[in-house]
Formats: structure tokens, C-alpha cells, sequence
């Protein structure tokens, strides 16, 4: 399976029986969700095929999964906010009875949320928008194992517990050995380690796209799949060779979760995606950055990772782009100095390198890489002594990476301070010091020789049995 | 359920405070004949707004719906007066094109508001054709319908309530309702359920067109006479209307009933403003003013609802 030139799943192949529990690992784009996606039919392998129990062979694979009973839950919540609950069963429920519909959905949707969750207090006339996270979830959950035109063979569930509390995830767990004893077939993607030994009877570990490990679940411990998780094979292998005792200047920056940074220092931020790595940066920038006070001297300036949502303005020109942030600063009252600004892009074209002949073409003209290049220009050509940067390497090659990783500690030398969140290892292994983030909190702060695969994997992952 | 209720509680406040302000204002109101008078114009706005609301409805919004029920009007008045086979035809393929639009917004991605944009100027234009001046006549079962006196209450106040009885079972009971709203609050959530969001945007916009249509031919059937900019306000009343009503410009949030009453409210509000002799220059001002009030107390609700 590919995305344009990124392989996202080779030699991938995965067969599940009838009664299985199949427990789901592996690390940040491992190609957990892509392979969840080629199994429930919503991704087309690019080469290779999937095989479904029902459905001829004119069907796409989407249908095919449908009919054989594939069902998907995915942590984007996947319900109408607008319908209550029994309608909300409606509508993946293509072919209900159309006299007294409403009935038959009020009971099947009773019947499912009694089934694997009792107790749960939701009533099918509800409208789903006025529910908690958590009930929404528990609906969606429930519609997944529901009976609707087929019976659910294969249910894929992807974290299920994130907004589940432990009561309630127990139930759910539960319900899913009870539903493989009875002769149904679960993928369950988690990174509570609890849940994964409670429920599998098979643990399969991705990385890097490929299956590297499946077997029984009895075959594993906790620290024998951690171990099975790491090692990324090294891009280059002087990773970490600069990291030398390092004089630090005084705290300049601390966040309410514990978050902090001293001047000089490179702070990463890791975790598996998701985690509330982007809210806390977010949480920094803008308490350190107020519309009302905007001065011409920044405080914090921020690198975006999602180039088109918060970083490129598509229209403008390189140069344009590139003085963006820092127009106030080389600018009289009213009107930009057109001489400085271009003085500024120029030498910073020369410093990081933008391959193009004209700063005026336009932003897109570059390739995806140069852009964001030319975002790390605008951040690193203020004054700002903070530098905040959202997974900036995203769709950036190895070349273009090694030159800011060299930029980036060159800057920290003269006392900038980054705080730096990457979902790729060899990123945060070149900070100095690294907070591993779990659903939302810091579950590990590790500094200088501390800072090992190993040792952001094993804080990631839920390594104690879920308290009840 | 008690959002829900909120949401529906104050469009019927607000009518009943405004009622209570014209009945002060103007004691005669108070009867069959008065009531006539105050709300027989509400039932083409009420059409009208059941029209933007199923647009609201898939996120939307229509732009042309003031252009599209001039233009109804103007047939009604000339084709299905004089040649009714013809006319009706007309106002048949005038509804396939309102669902072809919806099609067409879903299939290749556009901005509805710019296509219902441009629409309305292709309505306007065609209007303008049929009926140059203004003119025609209602079909005479027309009138006699609209005219029609009922018992007790007057054909007025029965016929926007009856409608949105009707629209409430359409939209809110039925199977087909539930998978239409389901666009509006969750697109992808359909798709992948395996439901053709083609053809169901071009059915919303579709029902969108009958409600149209059916406002046209009652605004002839009470004014007998039409005229190709008859009912221009119509397209910011009706977008007013639903959101007075408690709907929401996205999520699929829409009340029929409320639309309703929406759409009752803003009539009034410009008979009230005539009862307190405001000059007419000043009454589409105040007109928005009463709507800004209302949404502010709104507002207030959803904060609040919001803070429980």
C-alpha cells in the first residue's frame, strides 16, 4: 500500500479466523491505521489483495468487507451529532425495515448497549450531540457490535478506551472475549499494554510499514514487545554524537502540565500522535503571544507541521512568505522597508538553503520540503528567544533534515531555547532533554543519556494493568 | 431532549410577545378577520423558509430562493392560468433543476453559495421574460383556496401550522428525513456507510424546489397578480427564518416547526412596526434590529445550555 512515493505498508499479510483477538502495536506510523483501513475496504492495496469470507467477485472491496459483516470504530467518532442514538443505527443499517423503523432501530440499539455495556444509562431517543465523549463512544461501539443486516464477523477497533474510564473499558473488554468465545474476530488496536494482553490471543507488532512479528499472545511480555517495537532503522549515525554537557541558562518558559524549558535548550516533546503534544505547544505559544498587546518584538514564534492548514499562504511569494513574521521588526510605522526585507530573504536564502532562482515566484512553486524551509526562515529570522515547532519535519527529505538539525543547534548554542515535538525517533533523540506525553499528561521526563528508544516507547505505552 | 425544547421555546416566545405587542397596539387584531390580515402573508414566507431549511439542512445555503419563487409566481400567473398542461410542466422541470443544482454542488465540490448566486440571476432573468410587466392572473382554485374560510381559526394561522405538521413527518419521523439530516451532521459518516451523497443532496435540493414552487403559486393565489420581483426579500426572510426557527448554519441542526414560526415572527414584526406608525424608510432597519435582539437571547441560551 502506498501513498504517492511513501510506502506505508509492505509485505504486509495478516490472516484472521473466526474466534480470534487479534491485540494490534507498533509506534507512531507503524501502519496500524493504514492496514485497519485495507482491511475494512476503504483503502485499495496498490498491490497485493484482500480476501473476504463473503461477497462475488464483481464487488469492490468496500462492499465486499460490508457483506461479510467487516465492522470499523476509529477514534474519529464517526456518528451524527444532529440524530439522536436509534437513528444514528439507521444509518449503516442500509436495508432496515421501513414500516416502524423507528421500533425496530429502539430495540436493536437497547439490545447492543445492554449487550456490552449493562447498565449504561443511555437512552436510544437521545440526541448524540448532548452526550458525553464517552457515551458517544460507547454508541458507536455499540452500533459496531449491533446486528444489523449481517452479523459482525470482524470488528476493528482502533484505541476504543481513549475516552472510556476504566469501569466502562473493562465491560468492553469483557464483551470482546465473550464475542470471540462466540465465534467472532476482533482487531484490537491499543497502547494500554493491560488491555492488549487481557483480550488477545495474538499479538501482531508493525514498524515501519511491515509485520515484524506474529504470534500467540502467551509468547510475549511487556518488554519483549517493546523491544520488538524499536529499533528504527538509523538514517545517519551520528545522531546524538553532539550531545555534549551543555552549560543551560535559566528557565524560560513553564507550562501548567510541567512543561518547561531553559535557554539554550532543546526540548522535545513525544508521545504517540495524538496525545495532547500539539494542544500543550499550542497552550505555550499562545499564552506568550496576546493579539491585544502584539509587540514588535515577539516572544515565541511558531513552526507549523501542517504547512497548508497553518503555515503557507498560498498566494504570496517566497520572499513575502518568508518576512512574514517578522515584518514589524525591520518595518517603520506604517510602511514595509522593501530594501530590508529583501536584504533579509536573500541572506536567509543563502543560510538554509531555498533552491529557487527567484524569492518573487510563488510559495507553491517549491517542493514540499523547501516550503518548509522557507517557514523555518520566517521563525528563526525573528528575535524571538522561544522557537515552537508542531512535527515541522513532515514530508521533508533526509537531506533538507540534517541541514535544519544542524540549524537548530546552531541556534540553541546562541541561547534560543525550541520545544520541539516529533512523532519520528531520531528527532527527539537529538534533543536535550525530552517529555513523553500520554493521553493529554507527561508520563516520563528524560534528560541526557535517558533519552533512548526504548525509553520513550515503554512511557507511551500504558505499561501497568488499567486500575479498576 | 430539553435542548431541543429551548431551542423551540423562544421562536414561540418571541411570536407570542409580539403578538401581544400588536393585540396592545391594535385591539381589533383580535378577531378572525384581524388574524387574516396580520398573518395570510406568512404562508408563502413559511413555504418559502421549509425551501431554505432543506438546503440549511445538507449545509448549504440558497441564494436564489427570492428569484426562484418570483419566478414560480410569474408562471403560475401566465402559463398555468392560460395553457395548465404547460405550466405545470414548467414548474415540474423547474424542481428536477433545483435537484440537478444539488447534484451538481455535491458531485463536483462546488460553493453552494456561489452557484445559488448565479442561479439567482438565471431565475431573475427568466422571470423578467415570462412576465415583463407586472401582471397575469391566478388560477381560479388558486384563490378559491386561499380564500378558503375555515372554521373558528382562519385559513391563515391552520395552513403554517399544517405545513409544518407535514414537513416535521417528512423531515424529522421518516427514514428518508433521518438520512438527509444525517448529511448535515456527519458527510463522511454517510459515505462510508455506502450512501450516495449525490443523490441525496439532489434530493434536499429537490424538496427545496417543490417548496418553492408551492410558495409561488400561494403568494398568486393571495395577491392574483404577479410581478417577476415579487418576493425578492424572500431569500434573506427565509435564511432569517430558520435560524430564528432554532436551526444552525451547519450540523444538520433544523427545526421544522420552528422555521415556521420563524417565518410567522418576521411577518409580524413588519405589521407591528407599521401598527407603531414607523416611517417605512426606518422598517426593514428595525426589522433586523427585532432579528439581532432575538438571536442575541439566543445566544445566551446556547451558553448557557452549553455551561449545564
Amino acid at each position: 500500500m502506498s501513498f504517492g512515493p511513501v510506502h506505508a505498508l509492505r509485505a504486509a499479510t495478516l490472516e484472521i479466523a473466526a474466534g480470534e483477538c487479534i491485540g494490534l502495536v507498533g509506534h507512531n506510523g507503524a501502519g496500524k491505521s493504514t492496514l485497519a483501513n485495507v482491511i475494512n475496504g476503504r483503502l485499495s492495496p496498490t498491490q497485493g489483495a484482500v480476501t473476504y469470507r463473503a461477497g462475488d467477485a464483481t464487488l469492490t472491496n468496500g462492499q465486499k468487507a460490508q457483506a461479510s459483516g467487516v465492522r470499523s470504530v476509529f477514534q474519529e467518532l464517526s456518528l451524527c451529532p444532529n440524530l439522536t442514538v436509534l437513528e444514528n443505527l439507521r444509518i449503516p443499517f442500509r436495508t432496515m425495515p421501513r414500516k416502524n423503523w423507528r421500533r425496530v432501530a429502539r430495540q436493536k440499539m437497547q439490545d447492543a448497549l445492554d449487550l456490552v455495556f449493562p447498565g449504561h444509562g443511555i437512552k436510544p431517543s437521545a440526541t448524540v450531540g448532548n452526550l458525553t465523549i464517552a457515551e458517544r463512544q460507547m454508541v458507536e461501539i455499540a452500533i459496531a457490535f449491533a446486528d444489523r443486516d449481517s452479523e459482525p464477523s470482524l470488528v476493528i477497533l482502533d484505541e476504543p478506551t481513549s475516552s472510556l474510564d476504566a469501569a466502562i473499558a473493562q465491560q468492553l473488554l469483557d464483551h470482546i472475549k465473550r464475542f470471540c468465545t462466540e465465534g467472532g474476530a476482533v482487531l484490537f488496536i491499543s497502547h494500554m499494554m493491560g488491555e492488549i494482553f487481557d483480550v488477545s490471543t495474538r499479538i501482531v507488532i508493525m514498524k515501519d510499514g511491515q509485520i515484524v512479528d506474529d504470534q500467540p499472545a502467551r509468547n510475549f511480555t511487556r518488554e519483549s514487545i517493546v523491544d520488538a517495537m524499536g529499533h528504527v532503522a538509523p538514517d545517519d549515525t551520528d545522531t546524538g554524537a553532539t550531545r555534549t554537557a551543555k552549560t543551560l541558562g535559566a528557565e524560560v518558559v513553564r507550562a501548567e502540565n510541567g512543561l518547561n524549558a531553559r535557554q539554550g535548550e532543546i526540548v522535545g516533546l513525544a508521545g504517540l500522535a495524538g496525545h495532547g503534544q500539539a494542544e500543550a505547544l499550542a497552550q505555550i505559544f499562545f499564552d506568550h503571544s496576546s493579539v491585544w498587546k502584539s509587540s514588535g518584538n515577539p516572544e515565541v514564534v511558531f513552526v507549523a507541521g501542517d504547512r497548508t492548514r497553518d503555515g503557507v499562504m498560498p498566494l504570496w511569494s517566497i520572499l513575502r512568505n518568508l518576512s512574514l513574521t517578522t515584518l514589524s521588526e525591520f518595518s517603520n510605522r506604517i510602511l514595509v522597508d522593501r530594501g530590508k526585507e529583501s536584504d533579509l530573504v536573500q541572506n536567509w536564502k543563502q543560510r538554509i538553503g531555498i533552491r529557487t532562482d527567484n524569492v518573487s515566484n510563488p510559495i507553491l512553486s517549491l517542493s514540499g520540503g523547501n516550503q518548509q524551509k522557507v517557514l523555518f526562515a520566517r521563525a528563526l529570522a525573528s528575535s524571538a528567544p522561544i522557537v515552537v515547532m508542531d512535527d515541522p519535519m513532515r514530508g521533508v527529505d533526509v537531506g533538507t533534515k540534517k541541514e535544519v538539525y544542524q540549524m537548530i543547534r546552531d541556534e540553541a548554542a546562541k541561547g534560543r531555547s525550541f520545544l520541539w515535538y516529533s512523532t519520528e525517533t531520531d528527532e527527539i533523540l537529538e534533543c536535550d532533554r525530552v517529555f513523553v506525553f500520554r493521553t493529554g499528561h507527561i508520563a516520563a521526563e528524560l534528560s541526557g543519556d535517558e533519552i533512548t528508544e526504548e525509553n520513550i516507547l515503554a512511557a507511551s505505552f500504558e505499561m501497568q494493568e488499567a486500575a479498576v | 431532549m430539553t435542548g431541543d425544547r429551548l431551542r423551540l421555546a423562544l421562536p414561540v416566545l418571541s411570536l407570542a410577545v409580539l403578538l401581544g405587542a400588536v393585540f396592545y397596539l391594535q385591539p381589533r387584531a383580535m378577531s378572525y378577520f384581524g388574524l387574516n390580515l396580520l398573518f395570510n402573508l406568512a404562508i408563502p414566507v413559511a413555504l418559502a423558509t421549509i425551501a431554505q431549511m432543506m438546503i440549511i439542512m445538507v449545509n448549504d445555503i440558497d441564494l436564489s430562493i427570492g428569484t426562484f419563487v418570483s419566478f414560480c409566481a410569474c408562471v403560475t400567473a401566465t402559463f398555468v392560468h392560460d395553457t395548465p398542461l404547460i405550466g405545470y410542466a414548467i414548474l415540474a422541470a423547474a424542481i428536477l433543476a433545483y435537484a440537478g443544482l444539488g447534484a451538481l454542488i455535491q458531485f463536483r465540490g462546488l460553493p453552494a453559495i456561489v452557484v445559488t448566486l448565479g442561479m439567482s440571476f438565471v431565475w431573475g432573468g427568466l422571470a423578467v421574460l415570462i412576465l415583463p410587466s407586472p401582471g397575469g392572473a391566478s388560477p381560479e382554485w388558486l384563490k378559491t383556496l386561499m380564500s378558503y374560510k375555515t372554521p373558528l381559526v382562519p385559513i391563515a394561522v391552520v395552513a403554517p401550522l399544517v405545513i409544518a405538521l407535514v414537513v416535521h413527518l417528512l423531515i424529522k419521523r421518516s427514514w428518508v428525513g433521518v438520512i438527509l439530516q444525517g448529511v448535515g451532521g456527519n458527510d463522511r459518516a454517510m459515505e462510508r456507510a455506502g450512501w450516495s451523497l449525490v443523490k441525496l443532496r439532489a434530493s434536499a435540493y429537490g424538496l427545496a424546489g417543490l417548496f418553492g414552487v408551492l410558495a409561488g403559486m400561494c403568494l398568486v393565489g393571495l395577491t392574483t397578480a404577479a410581478d417577476a420581483n415579487i418576493a425578492l426579500r424572500y431569500t434573506l426572510l427565509s435564511i432569517a427564518g430558520v435560524i430564528l426557527g432554532g436551526g444552525e448554519f451547519v450540523g444538520g441542526r433544523i427545526s421544522p416547526f420552528g422555521a415556521v414560526i420563524g417565518a410567522l415572527t418576521l411577518t409580524l414584526a413588519a405589521s407591528f412596526l407599521s401598527f407603531l406608525r414607523l416611517s417605512p424608510d426606518w422598517q426593514i432597519g428595525a426589522q433586523g434590529a427585532i432579528l439581532i435582539l432575538v438571536l442575541a437571547v439566543r445566544l445566551l441560551f446556547v451558553r448557557k445550555e452549553a455551561a449545564a
